[in-house]
């Protein structure tokens, strides 16, 4: 059996750091934010997505992942959410990989959209005031945002996901350190 | 000239200074110790208890005397501290079928196993004062002293279940939810509903107890059986896989026995009201049975017409931490909400006026 | 338990307790309700409400969410009727303080988290602020619904002729909206929503605002949000257009004539003056007015 390595240096204030960077990458969709830059989790983990699970996971929120065991291990063991193996079950999916499909994932009732899940997705790159047209809610006029290694189909998908609004999905990109969040209300235009 | 009023801060900490003065009352009397107040006001712990959730003999009595024996204020105070408190897993169910019996009386039968315990009990006291409490340093007497009741005492409901007449309960064997982790949803399923009633204002309980026999709400109680004692409280840590003793608790069931008509798929039944709570509280444990079954109206295919069948009216207005809170809140200055009626009354005087006379051209 | 493992027994210190006083698992549960409201403009979602050491209805919601999103770079300012010498701020404040010691300020313009009751700050809020806004009733419609299961079934089918309903009646009968505090607005063309009881004189400021805005109702255990430069409308009629109400005349301190305003009884024969509800804002208008005399 390998050693895990350890979770943040000081639970409590890492914590409320990364929350806060998610909150500010919610709120301002497509600004790029910083977390996780001490954490040195399992590959094919990276520190943002690593970070944000420790910050939010736990034994009430069901997760799903495709990052293999050694990632499953650390997250199992750090942030005591029970893992399912279907990504509609899950209030948090974490893709190192090919996501599920947006659709397939919990999208919340009409009554109660906020059932609809959290993706944590991992892409190689994020780079700010290039790429992406966003507009929405968070955004003054127009926030750019360029995603290198966004899965094939994510726009189209998206404009489903914001269709069912206010049902849906919401997302986190994460890429090294570096994070931001597109939730559902944001508009994508291709740049 | 008009400065703004500053000073608060001082005037929360005189505030509180004085408070504190006034808690401990006239120096010369002797100080009240919690042990007597836990030893010699049981009735006012268990009630702290109940009501804020939380059994411990020693911190209710506690709370009791920091908030001046307002009742419910030392349930807040122990709700407040509860809420902190690390949360190791849940004990295994009580069974109160085992329990060591103070008191035990069913009101459906003359006689029965384990037969009728009168107990301490106010019950059939004449209610005079007693002026010899007055005297201080006296010696009391104290009880004969009698064998302890021998032998099972069968749930009189059970009794009742064996024979096909009273309905069973059924055990989904679902994790029953907690609303002092998930906020109240509807419909609430009955667990969720009992855990409310059972941290319960008891005036609300009473009132809400009272009125189903009023007519208010289709009740046609009998008293089953209340029974008040100790039980055993079992909790299985996950590594030993067996449930291990942690010690007793006080507590009153009371299984009221309802008349049930029946529907298409059901014969005719009794149902049954249940109430459970911390310590010796007869009143409160009724009042709670009286109350679940009139919220089980719905459950049953009852017309819901009364205040104690509706369970959102019921369950949002039972909590007097929360009612005390919001209701006392209206102390908290609200002259900037006032302002803008004050400036919109104004405005429309302003214009009815102005319509006036016109009207009268 | 004894009495020395309870925290009261080692005085008054708030030593035993985590930091911002919830601990991990209430602050993990607080701030995923936090961050779907923000996804989801004005929409109410349930949280587990913790039982706080201050009674409900006194700020227990916004103290939860204050205590979930604090940390120690922060500058917390609370203000009561825009005051930030009211008790009860002075009460919240120090209870921030003692349990995660972080910096207070009286000034605006220096927070970074401004929790408040009943009042939006005069001066613009910017980028790098969060407003968090304490809730008696979050629910818009429940003086006109009372059963929550029936107004979540309304909220779902954004169904809110109840409320239109109810303002024309205002204005067939008195001539205009009775409704002068708590004035509903749809946020994001969506969502009807309570801005909690701020005068409607500070509706306007919530419209597109830079900073964040964030609500918590803790006895009604609802929290939810306002993203930045969001669109919030007070509701109105072609006929009848919104109008934020404030007393027709200047400060009495600071001379301002935009801000809103309270009236303060001086003595019993009608006497009356009017001073700014935002003291902070009113009292660096005082010393800039001082300042410019000076020079």
């Amino acid at each position: 059996m390998t050693m895990l390595t350890a979770g943040f240096a000081d639970p409590v204030l890492d914590a409320q750091a990364t929350f806060r960077a998610v909150l500010e990458a919610v709120s301002r969709p497509g600004r790029i934010q910083r977390a996780g830059g001490a954490l040195n989790p399992p590959a094919p983990l990276n520190q943002a997505a690593a970070a944000v699970l420790l910050t939010l996971a736990d034994a009430d929120t069901p997760l799903w992942l495709d990052g293999g065991s050694a990632a499953e291990a650390w997250l199992r063991f750090h942030c005591g959410a029970p893992v399912v193996a279907q990504p509609g079950a899950a209030a948090f999916a974490l893709a190192t990989g090919m996501p599920p499909a947006l659709a397939a994932l919990a999208q919340g009732t009409e009554e109660e959209p906020q059932g609809g899940a959290t993706l944590v997705l991992q892409v190689s790159d994020l780079a700010e005031g290039e790429g992406w047209h966003l507009t929405g809610p968070g955004i003054e006029h127009e926030h750019r945002l360029r995603v290198t290694g966004a899965p094939e189909g994510f726009l189209s998908a998206w404009v489903a996901n914001r269709a069912g609004f206010p049902c849906g999905v919401d997302v986190v990109l994460c890429a090294g350190d570096r994070l931001t969040a597109l939730p559902r209300t944001v508009m994508i235009a291709e740049g | 000239m008009y400065v703004a009023v500053k000073g608060g801060e001082r005037a929360i900490s005189a505030a509180h200074a004085w408070l504190e003065e006034t808690r401990r009352g006239d120096a010369s009397v002797p100080e009240l110790a919690v042990a007597q107040i836990e030893q010699q006001m049981p009735l006012a712990v268990d009630r702290v208890m109940a009501e804020g959730s939380c059994h411990d003999r020693f911190l209710a009595a506690l709370a009791i005397k920091q908030a001046k024996g307002d009742l419910i204020e030392a349930a807040f105070l122990l709700r407040a501290y509860r809420t902190t408190l690390p949360r190791f897993g849940a004990s295994e169910p009580l069974e109160t079928a085992r329990m060591r019996l103070r008191r035990r009386i069913s009101a459906t039968y003359k006689d029965l196993p384990g037969g009728q315990v009168l107990g301490p009990t106010f019950d059939y006291t004449h209610r005079l004062l007693d002026f010899a409490l007055a005297a201080e340093g006296e010696e009391r007497a104290t009880g004969p002293e009698a064998s302890a009741p021998v032998g099972e005492a069968p749930r009189v409901t059970e009794l009742l279940a064996r024979e096909g007449l009273m309905q069973r309960e059924r055990d989904d064997e679902a994790e029953p939810g907690d609303l002092t982790r998930q906020p109240l949803a509807f419909p609430a399923e009955r667990p969720v509903r009992l855990q409310n009633l059972a941290r319960g204002d008891e005036g609300f309980l009473l009132a809400l107890g009272y009125s189903t026999q009023r007519g208010y709400g289709n009740a046609h109680p009998f008293v089953g059986e209340i029974r008040v004692g100790h039980v055993t409280v079992e909790f299985t840590p996950p590594e030993l896989g067996f449930p291990i003793e942690l010690g007793e608790i006080g507590i009153t069931e009371c299984q009221m026995v309802n008349q049930f008509k029946g529907s298409r798929t059901e014969p005719a039944q009794f149902t049954r009201g249940y109430g459970l709570v911390f310590g010796h509280g007869e009143r409160r444990a009724m009042a709670m049975a009286l109350v679940d079954r009139g919220l089980r109206a719905r459950e049953l295919g009852e017309d819901v017409t009364a205040p104690a069948q509706d369970e959102e009216f019921v369950l949002y207005h039972s909590d007097n931490i929360e009612a005390t809170g919001f209701v006392e809140h209206l102390k908290l200055p609200h002259y900037v909400d006032f302002q803008s009626e004050l400036e919109n009354l104004r405005t429309i005087r302003k214009s009815a006026e102005q319509a006036l006379p016109e009207a009268a051209e | 338990m004894s009495a020395l493992e309870s925290p009261r027994a080692e005085g008054a210190t708030m030593e035993g307790y985590n930091f911002a006083y919830l601990d991990e698992a209430t602050k993990r549960m607080i701030r995923r309700a936090i961050l779907k409201a923000v996804a989801i403009p004005g929409h109410q979602i349930p949280f587990g409400a913790r039982e706080m050491p201050l009674p409900y209805g006194w700020g227990t919601g916004g103290i939860q969410v204050t205590a979930s999103i604090l940390g120690p770079a922060d500058t917390l300012k609370v203000i009561d009727q825009g005051s930030d010498d009211t008790t009860n701020a002075i009460s919240i404040r120090r209870f921030f303080r003692r349990v995660a010691g972080v910096a207070t300020t009286e000034h605006t313009a220096e927070a970074s988290v401004i929790q408040t009751r009943h009042r939006i700050p005069e001066r613009t809020l910017r980028e790098d602020q969060i407003m968090v806004y304490q809730v008696p009733q979050p629910e818009p419609l429940f003086r006109l619904e009372p059963r929550r299961a029936e107004t979540k079934r309304l909220h779902a089918l954004a169904d809110y002729g109840l409320m239109h309903v109810r303002l024309y009646e205002d204005i067939a009968r008195l001539g205009h909206i009775a409704k002068a505090y708590d004035y509903p607005v749809m946020v994001n063309g969506r969502y009807l929503m309570s801005p909690s009881p701020i005068p409607a004189f500070d509706n306007p400021k919530m419209h597109r605002m830079a900073a964040l805005q964030l609500f918590g109702a803790g006895r009604e255990k609802r929290i939810y949000a306002i993203p930045p430069y969001t669109e919030v409308r007070s509701l109105d009629f072609e006929d009848h257009p919104f109008r934020p109400i404030r007393a027709p005349h200047a400060c009495a301190l600071c001379r301002s004539t935009d801000t809103y305003l309270d009236e303060v009884i001086t003595d019993d024969a009608g006497g009356r003056m009017f001073v700014c509800s935002d003291t902070d804002f009113c009292a660096e208008r005082q010393a800039a007015t001082a300042q410019e005399a000076a020079e």
